[in-house]
């Protein structure tokens, strides 16, 4: 049997098995509604009087933040505990098709949803004509950010036996990724701030290298950043330019979703965009395979 | 068919398997034996590819299962622990699963859930959901996957665990019905099982090896193998039986009933002729088999 029948197969069950129970259409109604809501009261979507769907797109990134980790709390957690993994592990099938199976089943269903969206877009250019251009790229970028989501998601699943606990941690992640990129935040870090945090950062990862080489104890760890800090604070030439602490910041902001969502949906659909998103899915899978592997007996 | 050299596990500094070794042929039943936690299921989460050893090597028919496990569990079928199944799929379904994974489709497909529906008794529950179904039919749906694609090498582990007697008899029927030029592997901690089911008994304990025979083999390492068993309805002098030189140890079992330890078979008559010399009449008189019980607890103790 090929290998992709054999994903192909794995797909299929993963994707009716969110129909056997409520939560693909809980979901996809969730979805519909909250998006409604968001775009028609929040965003004021008449009263704008623009056609465009700017302001439907705009709130994406907020509201995949709980929907998309919902999606996948499930894939592993529930295969761990019920203890199903060791069946579906000692089938001949390789941890990667079973990784991709549950991503892509996922993806689908939140594709399912979005695509139950058009009626606003039937609305917007029944009222006007808007850039239909735009809108497939909003709709393409918003995609991209739910597939991002969806692999944070399902990888943190692998790393519990419980739902709740993958939902929190994979909201918390999720977070951390889009508000790195959020413009009233980083206008908020004054350089000096961030130049500390940028030493600090630096201290422990050379502590940490030395603690993995010489395998010296947690103390002489502790004493190593703390001296290397201390260092680096009293030598600022080092790593204290402006435009080191610049770097720096947009180096962090380049690794948002948020940053990668805006630049699509404003219609430009750089090929460099669709590429984070596409990089970010393959790392979160692949860690997925790595701790699936590690820890899929425990 | 099943080459196993130096199998190591360790979880943390916890050793739960240690440098196992040993081969089994086509036409082998092997009885798993060993106390909870003594590393028999992560000895089969070994077999079966589930777990990567810490060391030492499986081979299934030559193929390494490190280096390409895909190719070895096509030939394994197996039964993990509490016959764990997907509980919102209807039994039908998951079986069509487990088929379309295994490589089958159309015709062929529908062809084999009829056989193995038929074989495990599930015509009953085929559209039920797996939650819904009573133990005993979640451990048949679980032997079903397992035997789906006729395996040339099937692993049970406590395939009987929590089922009824009359379910115990219908799985070891079905094992044995399918034993020939097979390999089946059960773990269990019944006794009675490995006796009843298997040609060749292996004990595990705190990860290692302790015994590699046949059931019978195991039997005779009992202490009261061999050893007379007398029942008798009124007082008697033993010490007539003390002093018989294939008789080691008298012992009173109960107020009328004795065991007479040591090689019976050569003593019996001499054993009936003291019995007529005291003009006494036994109610039962035999030679035991011997105590699995008690072979099982002296190894695995170590007493």
């Amino acid at each position: 049997m090929s290998a992709k029948s054999v994903l192909l197969q794995l797909y299929k069950r993963e994707f009716l098995s969110y129909f056997s129970t409520p939560l693909a259409i809980v979901f996809i109604i969730i979805f519909l509604v909250l998006n409604g809501l968001f775009t028609f009261q929040l965003g004021n979507f008449y009263q704008r009087g623009q056609a465009e769907l700017d302001v439907f797109f705009s709130f994406h990134p907020w509201l995949y933040l709980f929907l998309m980790p919902a999606l996948a709390m499930g894939l592993w957690a529930e295969e761990r505990k019920s203890g199903t993994i060791e069946l579906l592990l000692t089938l001949p099938v390789t941890i990667w098709q079973v990784v991709l199976a549950k991503f892509l089943a996922a993806w689908s269903i939140a594709a399912i949803a979005l695509a139950l969206t058009f009626p606003i877009w039937m609305t917007v250019n029944y009222l006007g004509t808007p850039d239909n251009g735009i809108i497939l790229a909003g709709y393409i970028g918003s995609f991209l950010l739910a597939g991002a989501y969806l692999a944070v998601g399902a990888c943190i699943s692998a790393t519990t036996q419980n739902q709740v606990i993958a939902f929190i941690i994979s909201v918390v992640v999720c977070f951390i990724f889009l508000i790195i990129g959020f413009q009233p935040l980083l206008e908020l870090f004054s350089d000096t701030v961030v130049s500390v945090l940028l030493k600090l950062i630096v201290s422990i990862l050379v502590a940490s290298v030395v603690l993995l080489m010489t395998k010296k104890s947690v103390l002489f760890y502790f004493i190593s950043v703390l001296v290397l800090f201390v260092g680096l604070m009293l030598f600022p030439g080092i790593l204290g330019g402006e435009n080191i602490t610049q770097g720096f910041v947009d180096a962090i902001a380049s690794l948002s979703f948020l940053t990668h969502f805006d630049a699509i949906t404003k219609g430009v659909l750089d090929l460099r965009d669709a590429i984070y998103f596409i990089l970010s899915i393959a790392f979160w899978l692949l860690t997925s395979v790595i701790v699936i592997d590690i820890k899929k007996a425990d | 068919m099943i080459n196993v050299s130096g199998l190591t596990r360790y979880f943390d500094s916890f050793c739960a398997v240690d440098q196992l070794s040993f081969d089994i042929k086509e036409g082998d039943i092997v009885g798993f034996l060993g106390p909870n936690g003594a590393g028999k299921s992560t000895t089969m989460k070994m077999l079966t590819g589930f777990l990567a050893p810490s060391s030492g090597s499986v081979l299934i028919d030559n193929i390494d299962m490190l280096s390409d496990p895909v190719a070895a569990k096509k030939l394994i079928g197996y039964l993990p622990e509490g016959a764990p199944g997907y509980d919102e799929m209807m039994v039908v379904d998951f079986l069509r699963f487990i088929g379309q994974i295994r490589g089958f489709s159309g015709d062929a497909l529908t062809q084999r859930v009829a056989e193995v529906i038929a074989e495990v008794q599930l015509q009953d529950v085929l559209y039920k959901r797996i939650d819904m179904l009573s133990k005993g039919f979640k451990r048949r749906v679980g032997i079903a996957q397992a035997i789906f694609h006729n395996p040339k090498i099937l692993i049970l582990d406590e395939p009987t665990d929590g089922l009824d007697p009359n379910q115990k008899h219908q799985v070891r029927q079905l094992i044995q019905g399918m034993s020939k030029d097979r390999i089946i592997i059960v773990s269990t901690h019944i006794l009675e099982e490995v006796t009843a089911v298997c040609n060749r008994a292996m004990i595990i304990a705190r990860g290692k090896k302790l015994f590699d025979g046949t059931p019978k083999e195991l039997l005779e390492k009992s202490k009261q193998h061999n050893a007379i068993a007398l029942t008798l309805d009124q007082a008697v002098d033993t010490s007539a039986f003390d002093a018989l030189p294939e008789i080691s140890e008298v012992m009173r079992t109960s107020d009328n009933e004795w065991l007479l330890i040591g090689d019976g078979p050569k003593a019996l008559h001499k054993v009936v002729d003291e019995l007529k010399k005291q003009s006494v009449q036994p109610l039962h008189l035999a030679i035991e088999q011997g105590q699995l019980d008690d072979v099982f607890r002296m190894m695995t103790e170590g007493k």
